[in-house]
């Protein structure tokens, strides 16, 4: 084997490889969804973010937060992008605690924060059988999933990252109402015991998890528009949904950002193109 | 280094500044006329990335902390602000984030190019310590940063890491309370950090003057590493390696681009987006990809020697596969530079790259089993390529004949 062919293709590798290494391998296997804000081009889908926000206003937020979501922020562009006026109206439903207000709360307007159902986290806790219900707001970041080797590899050339609302959706999904028979069996051989107020779930770590399933078939009615086709109103939808509509309130300038980003790679290589060529210009005729 | 100067001063004005403080005869010299040798490969380039990537670093970091806010209950807040609310700040933020692996992947191609090609041989020791001092100080400021989002793995790499020097024996325990400002990880640490992150960069910006002022004394090693023997062997640095470094950069700039604008968090872990609870442990307390290969051979040492615990033995370990890096130039006495002429060197090369690889992947895996083992294997063949390896290979080689100029091998090259 030649040398240089053999550091080459080694310097490949470890450039591939090393960021990688540091991921973990405790969660199982999580099937990879089709997202529409997945790869240079995604955007979020305006419909499904409406409606996922949907799910968490009905559901979700009865126990949980998104401190760091605005109301302002439904109107963006890229977002769910409801009209201002939506908005207004949205947060003025809400009432929003103020101590500098009359009585201490006050209507809310399209500048607060989403409130939080709770005020603290004891009472959080106290509502909930003594899990706390995580904020939503960078959630659908702060979980993913996991590629055997040397799958992960190629997530840095697709960009992938889009383990959060996979993790999200398979979660959703991953209840059953007794312990399966494919569940763990504890270190000592017992079979897997439910803590009492816990359920079963494939993908939670350790998989007795303290929410009841949160969503079901027929739950919630989406609206269908004039001249516009239904949108199925099943757990599979809803969870999709709701997972889109978590990842937009952990990473709300999504589509700015790859926006931008597409003009910035393109003047890079063209720039690259042309500071190739007069740097050979310049070196013409020097053996080097 | 006056005698490459072609500097006269044109007007009045550059007379009468040149006989007080001659700065533009200085960057004359050092910035366009400097000598440089003409067969230095795109490897050479990455100095200058460096460079940029310092700048990048600090030009973010000085605007970020103007919107960051270094306490525990406002700081993982503070930068999801900066991300959200603040105008240009989701770029700044990744720039700087994505900026810190940027910044470690060009530091390893340079420090590995530099082992290949015997940069660190006389007469350039110094500049080698230097550099070593470069990458040490780094890897410090990218360890504090990493604390500063404070999320579960910030507070964690803070807590382990700071845990590392409660093992020095005698002044351990003063010394880790000295660092964490208490007992346990709390705002005193925070403050601290962010404080110190904001110093250290700046101290690296001196020591790269100095890195690059002993490189000016010798001038630059090249792939042959012969000496530069006349002006033929030499081309002016400007316009042909600003040119050459420039065209690098930008080459550089695109992977950087992408992971800043398309995954800016896939260098990253899920976990630091949950803020930091010193009551929940994550599974895997994962540092980030650079500190991985002196992560695992900190892990590996899980046995005691005579009077030394594994705790403290792991530490000396640590630190020595840090340290030895100093000694480089006296471990390594063959006179022949560049591995291209060491037939036996450039194979042990090639494993000790394998090796080094091989921890990066094992700093990231679970401490049990398999990956015990195969990290003490790996740790002891980095330190036995440094003690025994190449003190040894310096001995026994037979280093092929080298050309006996720059500008003859670039001819015979040119013509084969």
């Amino acid at each position: 084997m030649n040398f240089k062919t053999a550091f080459a293709a080694l310097a490949l590798l470890a450039g591939l490889a090393a960021p990688g290494m540091a991921q973990d391998h405790s969660t199982p296997h999580i099937e990879k969804e089709s997202w529409s804000f997945a790869g240079i081009f995604g955007t979020y889908d305006q419909n499904q973010l409406q409606r996922g926000f949907q799910v968490f206003r009905e559901v979700c937020s009865s126990c949980h937060g998104a401190r760091l979501v605005s109301f302002r922020n439904l109107a963006e562009e890229g977002g769910p992008a409801f009209s201002d006026e939506q908005v207004k109206a949205l947060a003025a439903e809400y009432e929003i605690a103020d101590a500098s207000a009359d009585g201490g709360v006050r209507k809310g307007v399209a500048a607060d924060r989403w409130p939080s159902p709770f005020a603290t986290e004891q009472d959080a806790r106290d509502a909930n059988g003594g899990a706390l219900p995580p904020d939503f707001s960078v959630l659908a970041k702060a979980r993913g999933i996991t590629d055997a080797f040397p799958f992960w590899i190629f997530n840095y050339f697709t960009g992938y990252s889009e383990g959060g609302p996979d993790y999200i959706h398979a979660l959703l999904n991953g209840y059953h109402e007794e312990v399966p028979e494919t569940a763990p069996h504890n270190a000592d051989g017992t079979p897997f015991q439910l803590p009492e107020g816990k359920y079963y779930n494939d993908y939670f770590p350790g998989h007795a998890i303290g929410m009841a399933p949160p969503l079901s078939d027929e739950q919630i009615a989406y609206e269908v528009a004039e001249g516009e086709t239904e949108v199925p109103m099943t757990l599979e939808q809803y969870s999709h949904d709701v997972a889109a509509y978590m990842m937009w309130m952990a990473e709300p300038h999504l589509a700015g950002r790859k926006q931008t980003g597409f003009v910035v790679l393109l003047f890079l290589v063209g720039f690259a193109a042309l500071m190739y060529m007069t740097k050979r210009r310049i070196w013409q005729g020097i053996e080097h | 280094m006056s005698e490459h100067s072609t500097y006269t001063p044109g007007s009045g004005i550059e007379k009468w500044l040149d006989e007080r403080l001659p700065i533009i005869r200085f960057s004359k010299e050092h910035l366009m006329d400097f000598p440089t040798p003409k067969n230095l490969n795109y490897f050479w380039t990455f100095g200058a990335i460096l460079v940029m990537c310092l700048g990048i670093q600090i030009v973010t970091g000085i605007i970020l902390a103007m919107h960051y806010t270094p306490n525990i209950g406002m700081a993982f807040d503070s930068v999801e602000h900066i991300r959200r609310d603040v105008n240009g700040g989701r770029m700044l933020q990744s720039f700087h984030a994505v900026g810190a692996s940027m910044f470690f992947a060009a530091i390893y191609i340079h420090i590995f190019r530099g082992m290949y090609f015997g940069s660190y041989k006389a007469p350039r020791e110094i500049l080698w310590i230097l550099g070593v001092l470069i990458f040490v100080l780094m890897m410090a400021t990218a360890f504090m940063g990493y604390v500063l989002p404070w999320g579960q793995m910030s507070g964690w790499a803070a807590t382990v890491i700071t845990n590392i020097f409660a093992a020095i024996p005698f002044i351990g325990t003063p010394l880790l309370e000295l660092l964490r400002g208490g007992f346990s990880v709390g705002n005193p640490t925070l403050n601290r950090f962010f404080s110190l992150h904001y110093l250290l960069p700046f101290v690296i910006a001196a020591v790269v003057a100095l890195h690059i002022w002993a490189l000016h004394v010798p001038g630059n090693n090249n792939p042959i590493g012969v000496d530069v023997k006349d002006s033929r062997d030499t081309l002016p640095f400007h316009p042909y390696y600003t040119m050459k470094d420039a065209f690098g950069m930008v080459v550089f700039l695109i992977p950087f681009a992408w992971f800043a604008f398309f995954a800016p968090d896939i260098l990253g872990h899920p976990d630091n987006y949950i803020q930091f609870n010193s009551q929940v442990t994550p599974a895997h307390i994962v540092p980030e990809w650079y500190f991985l290969p002196f992560y695992a051979i900190l892990r590996a040492i899980d046995f005691s020697l005579l009077f030394i615990d594994s705790k403290l033995l792991g530490v000396i370990f640590f630190g020595g596969s840090i340290v030895i890096l100093f000694f480089l130039p006296w471990l390594d006495t063959s006179k022949v530079r560049s591995g291209n002429f060491r037939p036996m060197f450039k194979w042990f090369y090639l494993l000790f790259v394998i090796n080094f690889i091989a921890l990066t992947y094992l700093g990231a895996q679970p401490a049990d089993g398999i990956y015990v083992v195969l990290s003490k294997i790996c740790t002891a063949y980095y330190f036995i390529h440094f003690i025994v390896v190449l003190p040894l290979l310096s001995r026994i080689e037979k280093p092929r004949p080298l050309p006996t100029s720059i500008s003859e091998s670039v001819l015979s090259k040119s013509h084969a």
